[in-house]
């Protein structure tokens, strides 16, 4: 929505990720390449998807980016004070807490006016009282997108949270999270293998490569979110095709 | 209903038989029911039995509290770090194998008859036990919410509360059943050995006047009030712990 940022924020928003390489130890000794040489920048409030094959290190990526995993080569530097929100593919919420008490749990200095739009946005106000046990698969991402909103992220990062969800759910709540972020821009960092998808919500898409992942291309998306034609979406698809295929060669 | 009827039939079932190997074996080896009763009933009116009680279940408090919490902090710490774990493992291990009567006799000679000696002795003797317990659940923490927690900055005290500990209820809830009928059960030895009231002092005494009707009658006693504490402390806390499983249809 806002490629150049929000004006009201610094330019602090910045997500800067230089990977020189990283590997893991196997279980037969060697090393296993899984980074090499990747570099991703981010301005503020922009939205990127990471876009790769299954299995070439999108996750390894995000870990390292969120600081769970800091044996690598390379820097990160997060956004100002590096507030995180995070969805991962699984909802990771605490089964022996309510829906209200996860939320809250993670965000504690969010008020009440902030999680009431926010449960009224993803639909989630009759089950704050409920138990994620009792929910369904699309309600706890739901619980779990509502999350990370609520702890006010300087960077937003989604781990293909859309996956394993019936293509209407998933189209639903693709359009409420774009709701959110048209409400209060943050830096986003999206992983997909869906072309589709990353299409529809980023304004900047990084192809990846097969392991070793590195990035084959950059496509930036000129158009807001909102007014992306049928035609242009063709287009931007065709353009992903093409330099996947040149990278390729 | 039905259950109701049953336990009420086993009740009734077993005070038969008591009724009848008591007519076999004579009033002096197995008192009956009526003889017993009369008994649990006179100490009752002399205020002894009231006092004993009250002095062994304090001792048995005492001691399980200091157990229980000690085992937890060493158990999760064992069950979290390795390097803790491998130099603690020895000393759980002989701690774990020591017999209860050299450990209360060895406490007796290093600290006196007195108080802290006995509370020590069956404090010392129940956490090995929770320990271990709870150092097998601390080893199946989930990691995922960890990295949950950790992603979203929780502070150390949120996440025992929250993340760690409803995770280590069911071991801890294990470690205290069995560990509330051993401590009693040990307690009443201690209280043999070494202290000049409580009803193992009561039992002792009467051991030496061979009478069995005040053997049984403290006995009975005892087994009520930890029947009550069972039925009315520790079901409820475990059903509040674990109000948020799913109800089974």
């Amino acid at each position: 929505m806002f490629p150049a940022g929000d004006p009201s924020r610094p330019e602090s928003g910045r997500l800067e990720v230089h990977v020189k390489q990283k590997s893991y130890r196997t279980a037969s000794g060697g090393r296993l390449q899984v980074l090499d040489d990747l570099s991703i920048t981010l301005n503020n409030g922009e939205v990127a998807a990471l876009v790769g094959p299954s299995g070439c290190g999108k996750t390894t990526l995000l870990r390292i980016i969120v600081g769970l995993d800091r044996d690598f080569d390379g820097s990160v530097t997060l956004p100002d004070q590096g507030r995180l929100g995070i969805v991962f593919q699984e909802p990771r919420l605490l089964p022996w807490r309510t829906v209200e008490e996860n939320v809250r749990l993670a965000a504690p200095q969010a008020g009440e006016d902030v999680l009431a739009t926010l449960f009224g946005t993803l639909e989630l106000i009759e089950h704050r009282r409920h138990y994620p046990g009792e929910l369904s698969l699309g309600l706890a991402r739901r619980v779990a997108l509502a999350r990370a909103f609520a702890v006010d992220p300087e960077l937003l990062v989604l781990d293909e949270p859309f996956v394993s969800l019936d293509a209407q759910l998933a189209a639903k709540l693709r359009a409420e999270l774009v709701e959110l972020v048209a409400r209060r821009p943050v830096t986003t960092l999206l992983v997909t293998h869906d072309v589709e998808e990353a299409i529809g919500l980023a304004d900047r898409i990084f192809l990846l490569s097969a392991s070793p992942a590195r990035v084959l291309a950059e496509v930036p998306i000129e158009n807001p979110r909102s007014v992306r034609s049928a035609d242009q979406i063709a287009a931007i698809r065709k353009e992903i095709a093409l330099k996947t295929a040149a990278a390729q060669m | 209903m039905t259950n109701v009827a049953l336990r009420l039939a086993s009740i009734v079932l077993l005070l038969a038989v008591w009724f009848v190997g008591a007519h076999f074996a004579g009033e002096r080896l197995l008192p009956g029911p009526q003889a017993v009763g009369l008994a649990i009933v006179n100490e009752a009116r002399s205020g002894a039995l009231a006092f004993n009680l009250g002095v062994t279940l304090a001792r048995v408090a005492v001691a399980f509290v200091i157990a229980m919490a000690l085992g937890t902090v060493i158990g999760l710490a064992m069950g979290r770090n390795a390097l803790i774990d491998r130099i603690g493992d020895p000393w759980l291990v002989a701690l774990l194998n020591l017999p209860a009567l050299v450990i209360i006799v060895l406490a007796y000679i290093w600290a006196g008859l007195t108080e802290t000696a006995a509370i020590a002795a069956v404090a010392l003797n129940k956490l090995p036990i929770a320990t271990v317990t709870v150092r097998e659940g601390a080893r199946a923490l989930d990691k995922t919410l960890d990295e949950m927690a950790e992603v979203f900055r929780m502070g150390r005290w949120v996440r025992l509360r929250h993340v760690v500990l409803p995770q280590l209820a069911p071991y801890i809830a294990a470690a205290a059943r069995s560990g509330l009928s051993l401590v009693w059960k040990i307690v009443l030895i201690v209280e043999l050995l070494g202290r000049p009231n409580g009803v193992g002092f009561e039992i002792g005494v009467a051991f030496q006047l061979f009478d069995v009707t005040r053997i049984l009658a403290y006995a009975l006693a005892f087994v009520a009030v930890m029947l009550a504490i069972e039925t009315f402390l520790v079901q409820p806390l475990e059903r509040h712990v674990s109000r948020w499983r799913p109800k089974q249809a």
